[in-house]
């Protein structure tokens, strides 16, 4: 058997979490708490092993004859229209799912201990097999219908597993805008398919792309901006990215998982792969382009005043998202790739860190009554100040490569955007040394408090913060080290080092813009991200070690996040809401009903008339036939006059 | 055509248990219930049988059964199936035993059962039929069942609901007869051959205004039927008021009796009008599409939520069909069966929380998934079913009607795929306050689903998930009917579509774009999986 026969295997690495799945839907509640979890793990894992396998598999390749398409069945077939339930094997969506499953394969670790409590445990651990499932179909796909499957697919798991504990209505409400705000993202997705079904009759990766270079300016831009739509809502860009927020509500590693690592990096591969589509519409790629960094700055100056742990990694995942939107505008789709693995290492890093925090101290998330963590806890404050560096740029953490990648191709397409995107790089180290400063130093402010203002579990009694055990600790450590490490897959310091650029270059091609800098200029840009990563770390050193109560440096507009919610609820929510009453109280009883009933009275009414002029009595019929008469009379005399 | 008689006996076997129901002593209302399953049951494998024995492929109609029955005006007891009706007849006899195990009344279950077999008999009459006059005395026929059925075993506004029911829907029908009646003598004046048969019928061809007006007059009863925005509101009444079994059947299998006299009759019978009125109906479909979820969104009734919705999936339904591609209608005629499906997925699960609650008020439920996870889950199924999610059935009838329509009528599309987005915001709107929050009293002792429960819902379950998955096998029988059709419609009206939206191969640019674009697909995948092999494919 050849090396590169091992690309067959590609099947097996969605359907094993899907075989998890189906496992743990039947017999899961029987296998209870933690044997679920372990076969859920072990689904992952073993897909992650068929992945290595597929990578290897479709290395020892030439470069330019790495792309394989496995068909399964026929799907969807009417007429001209043949939807395959195909996977499309090649660098790009072999990247994606080695960090996707290797991802998960982490956090599933995690989540049998961080679940441990949980009545629910078995349920947890069937929607995040499905969630593997969905995402790992949404990359392997080889056209857009089946791409759109996992994409709905995804968004539906992350709809049940942020109403997860949906006891509190606060996260059934999360769950159910995580989803309305994914679903106008897909009614851009949807329209476009139609779009370029109808333009290239076709719906497959390679037959669209094969044909893109013959459709109009405006089809493209049109196409692409549609996608885009999709991409903005499910990777919660401006204007659709409150869901994200809310979706805290969902137990910590689901955020770490599907919230930051996985699924909101969607939209990011989904304009990567249509790369030879944006590529041929240059405002298509402004408009993402500048999307990205207002997404990137407005989302950073937000997480500089959160007291919330989990929304200050939450605004800081919308901001690396505009990061990644920014490096695909600027047309470094590699750039976009590169940072969006390093950021599912130290995001995941940085989220798990924080559910650690939270499971040593009863699941309390307020940074205002953390402090001085890192006594008790030296792993988890550690881990989580490598991913605090790495995520603020300081070289040699894995940020500084990736960052470094995007601001210098945000440079190439304009100094204005590497303005926005350098200021953000400077705040992101700022208050990621907030949250850091205020979890893990000053004074212990959460004795006294009482173990946690929603204690959960198991009372209030005061309980000492403690790292947790192996099976949550083994994932942080794992995923410093990537933290710490990850840059080495795309150094720039020799032509032999930029693996990563070599490995995806075919997909991209032609669409991947050409650096035409000099190393001179590579080099002082570097150093500028460089000092600008040291001065936001000084800074948040300075203000927060001293003084952790700082109300001035926290407005409430930037608390509230620019207030978007406030504005939904004015503009959307609240005259939606009057119109479906308006609707359904006033127009459907009054006109369509109205009409209805109206003309059912009518006949009644007329027909009531009609009986009571049968009264029976002659005299009342004389009258008639008298009036009658002096009627025809009148009529007569004056005919007969004029 | 030889063989057994496979439609006639679908037709008449409930017909002749409804007459044995009948006979049977009121005392015994486990017999009854027994007799009426085993009935249903024994349709439901005729309707299997006939499935099995159903080439793929061919557009015709098929085991077609004919005996004439009053010679001198033409009229002949004439059934055909074809991949048309060919789903809604296994949907009527899946749907028939599942509600009457599922659905059980009571009171005096002699006669509810016995109008249901009736009320079956009717439906599959008029999905079958072939006659004009027979195909109206069954659909006329639907009407009693469902009247008495609505009337006596419904809820508290049941006797208005009925007559509103009755009574709009009568009155739609009688444009029907007259519509039927004229088409039946204009032909007789033109050939002198009186004949009530539906094939020979649609040979004729009307001026302009003629066929527009006969169009008119047909689809007022089929409008009324289905129902079309803004002739709906008998349906939610009726929907609400009826008891589970008959919403189940309102719904899921009446309603397209409605959708399905517009594909068979309207198109084969005036294609040029329905190509002409086309733009009417589409924007009466889209209109119901978003109307139908707004109006859903503020119903504070489980039930009269489900029936809205209905109303905004029916608007999917019309607007496919109407869109005149082979993807648009087979995409509608798919969601027949899928809106079936689901819809009465979700009105044996409001009529499980009406047993346990005696209410389907939204406000008065809270939390169910907390003592109930099963039922919730099978809920949850079924609602991503109807919200579209990929993967469950929902999603191939829409993604097929949006895609078919956006060929021809590219607006239209766009407005309807906007529904898309509101089915999931009043769906799951009613899922969390149902379902969701902390639950206490009578909701919090909330019974789990039993076992006869959940195997009522298995087999809509597992149908749901596999048309989702594989509609492989139900589009290769429905497509060559409707690309006939698609045809007819053509030859009639003259008109004009792009390649891609027929299923035909012929010329303009627009084909030979999608041919050249074709080899790179089929080299990438080392097997033909684009366009141009299945361009050809149609006929």
């Amino acid at each position: 058997m050849s090396s590169s026969s091992l690309v067959h295997a590609a099947y097996l690495i969605p359907l094993l979490p899907l075989a998890g799945f189906a496992l743990l839907v039947a017999c899961g509640r029987r296998l209870g708490n933690p044997l679920a979890g372990w076969v859920a793990t072990g689904a992952v894992g073993a897909s992650f092993v068929a992945t290595v396998v597929t990578f290897a598999g479709l290395a020892s390749l030439g470069p330019h004859h790495r792309a394989f398409t496995q068909v399964l069945f026929t799907w969807i077939p009417v007429g001209g229209l043949r939807v395959n339930a195909a996977f499309l094997v090649d660098p790009l969506s072999m990247t994606m799912a080695l960090f996707v499953t290797g991802v998960s394969m982490l956090i599933h670790l995690y989540s049998i201990g961080y679940m441990d409590h949980d009545e629910r445990f078995p349920t947890f651990f069937v929607y995040l097999n499905l969630f593997v499932f969905s995402m790992l179909v949404l990359v392997l796909a080889d056209n857009f219908v089946l791409s759109f499957l996992g994409w709905e697919g995804v968004g539906a798991c992350s709809y049940w597993l942020i109403a997860f504990w949906f006891d509190r209505d606060s996260a059934a409400s999360a769950g159910k805008k995580a989803f309305v705000f994914n679903r106008i993202g897909d009614f851009g997705f949807l329209i476009a398919m139609f779009l370029i079904f109808t333009a290239t009759h076709s719906l497959t990766y390679s037959g669209v792309f094969g044909s893109a270079g013959r459709l109009s300016g405006t089809t493209l831009t049109a196409i692409a901006l549609l996608l885009f739509l999709g991409a903005v809502g499910k990777s919660a860009q401006i204007p659709l990215f409150p869901w994200l927020l809310d979706a805290m509500e969902g137990p910590t590693p689901v955020s770490a998982l599907i919230h930051a690592a996985t699924m909101v990096t969607a939209g990011v591969y989904l304009m990567a792969r249509i790369s030879p589509i944006l590529s041929l519409s240059s405002s298509a790629l402004t408009v993402v382009a500048c999307v990205g960094a207002a997404t990137a700055f407005v989302a950073a100056t937000a997480a500089c005043a959160q007291d919330d742990i989990k929304r200050v990694l939450a605004y800081s995942t919308v901001s690396q998202l505009g990061y990644m939107f920014l490096a695909i505008g600027s047309g470094a789709y590699v750039a976009a790739i590169f940072l969006m693995v390093t950021h599912a290492f130290y995001k995941a890093l940085l989220f798990l860190g924080a559910g650690s925090v939270m499971h040593g101290l009863n699941d309390e998330q307020d940074l205002k009554a953390m402090g001085s963590l890192r006594r008790l806890m030296p792993l988890t404050a550690f881990t989580f100040i490598v991913g605090w560096l790495a995520i603020a740029g300081v070289p040699p953490f894995a940020g500084f490569w990736s960052k470094g990648d995007v601001l210098l191709s945000a440079y190439v397409k304009s100094p204005g955007l590497w303005a926005v995107g350098a200021v953000t790089a400077a705040l992101t180290a700022y208050y990621m040394g907030r949250e850091t400063v205020l979890a893990f130093y000053g004074p212990q402010r959460w004795r006294g408090v009482g173990g946690g203002a929603r204690a959960v579990s198991s009372g209030s009694h005061p309980v000492e913060p403690h790292d947790p055990g192996w099976v949550m600790g083994a994932p942080l450590v794992v995923l410093a080290a990537l933290s710490l490490v990850g840059g080495l897959v795309n150094l720039p310091f020799h032509p032999n080092l930029v693996f990563l650029s070599h490995w995806l270059g075919p997909v991209f091609g032609r669409a991947l813009r050409v650096e035409t800098q000099s190393a001179t200029f590579k080099v002082g840009l570097g150093a500028v991200d460089a000092v600008l990563a040291f001065i936001g770390v000084g800074l948040a050193l300075r203000v927060w070690l001293p003084q952790w109560n700082r109300p001035r440096l926290e407005p409430t507009f930037l608390r509230r996040g620019w207030r978007v919610d406030d504005l939904y609820d004015a503009a959307i929510a609240r005259p939606g809401t009057a119109l479906a009453a308006f609707s359904a109280y006033v127009f459907e009883r009054l006109v369509i009903d109205g009409a209805v009933n109206g003309t059912a009275n009518l006949v009644r009414s007329g027909a009531d008339r009609l009986r009571q002029a049968q009264t029976g009595f002659v005299r009342n019929y004389a009258l008639g036939v008298a009036a009658g008469v002096v009627a025809l009379l009148a009529w007569v005399v004056t005919r007969s006059t004029s | 055509m030889s063989g057994f008689p496979y439609l006639t006996t679908v037709v008449l076997v409930p017909a002749g248990g409804a007459l044995l129901v009948a006979v049977l002593p009121r005392a015994r209302p486990r017999l009854v219930q027994g007799l009426g399953m085993a009935t249903s049951v024994v349709v439901a494998g005729l309707a299997v049988a006939l499935a099995v024995h159903f080439r793929a492929g061919e557009p015709g109609f098929q085991m077609v059964s004919q005996h004439p029955w009053v010679k001198s005006f033409g009229i002949s007891w004439k059934l055909g199936v074809d991949g048309i009706s060919l789903f809604l007849v296994l949907l009527c006899g899946i749907l028939f035993p599942v509600t009457l195990a599922g659905a059980r009344v009571r009171r005096d279950p002699k006669t509810f059962v016995a109008w249901m077999l009736l009320l079956e008999t009717a439906c599959l009459g008029s999905f079958l039929s072939l006659d004009l006059l027979f195909f109206f005395l069954f659909f006329e026929l639907t009407l009693v069942p469902t009247y008495f059925i609505i009337g006596g075993w419904g809820f508290s506004r049941r006797g208005y609901a009925a007559i509103k029911f009755f009574l709009y829907t009568f009155l739609g029908s009688a444009f029907l007869l007259i519509g039927l009646l004229a088409v039946v003598f204009i032909y007789q004046r033109r050939t002198g051959v009186l004949t009530f048969d539906l094939v020979t019928l649609s040979s004729q061809t009307y001026s302009s205004v003629v066929g527009v007006v006969l169009l008119l007059a047909f689809t007022a009863a089929f409008a009324v039927k289905a129902p079309i925005f803004p002739l709906h509101t008998w349906s939610p009444d009726a929907y609400t008021e009826a008891p589970a079994g008959g919403s189940v059947i309102l719904a899921a299998v009446m309603a397209k009796l409605g959708t399905y006299g517009i594909v068979r009759f309207d198109f084969q019978l005036f294609p040029k009008a329905a190509v002409t009125l086309a733009p009417v109906l589409l924007t009466l479909a889209v209109v119901g599409i978003i109307y139908g979820a707004v109006v859903a969104a503020a119903q504070k009734d489980l039930k009269r939520l489900v029936a809205y919705s209905s109303l905004a999936h029916l608007g999917f339904i019309v607007l496919g069909v109407f869109a005149f591609s082979s993807q648009g209608i087979s995409g509608g005629v798919l969601q027949m069966l899928n809106h079936g499906l689901y819809t009465a997925a979700l009105f044996l699960l409001v009529g499980m929380i009406y047993e346990r609650r005696r209410t389907w008020q939204i406000p008065d439920l809270r939390g169910l998934q907390r003592p109930a996870p099963i039922l919730a889950g099978v809920f949850t199924v079924v609602m991503m079913a109807s919200i579209g999610l990929p993967g469950l059935n929902g999603f191939v009838g829409e993604f097929l009607i949006l895609i078919g329509t956006f060929i021809t009528h590219r607006w239209w599309a766009v407005v309807g795929a906007a529904g898309v987005v509101l089915a999931a915001v009043y769906l799951l709107w009613a899922y969390q306050q149902v379902f969701q929050g902390r639950p206490q009293g009578e909701n919090a002792r909330f019974r789990e689903m039993t076992w006869r429960e959940g195997a009522v819902m298995a087999p809509l379950v597992a149908a749901i998930v596999f048309i989702g998955v594989y509609p492989r096998p139900l589009l290769d029988r429905i497509t060559p009917s409707v690309n006939a059709l698609i045809h007819h419609v053509d030859a009639g009206s003259g008109s004009r579509r792009p390649a891609v939206a027929t299923g035909h191969s012929g010329g303009g640019p627009a084909t030979a774009a999608g041919r050249r674009a074709g080899p790179a697909q089929a080299g990438s995948s080392g097997r033909p999986t684009g366009a141009p092999q299945a361009l050809g494919s149609g006929r």
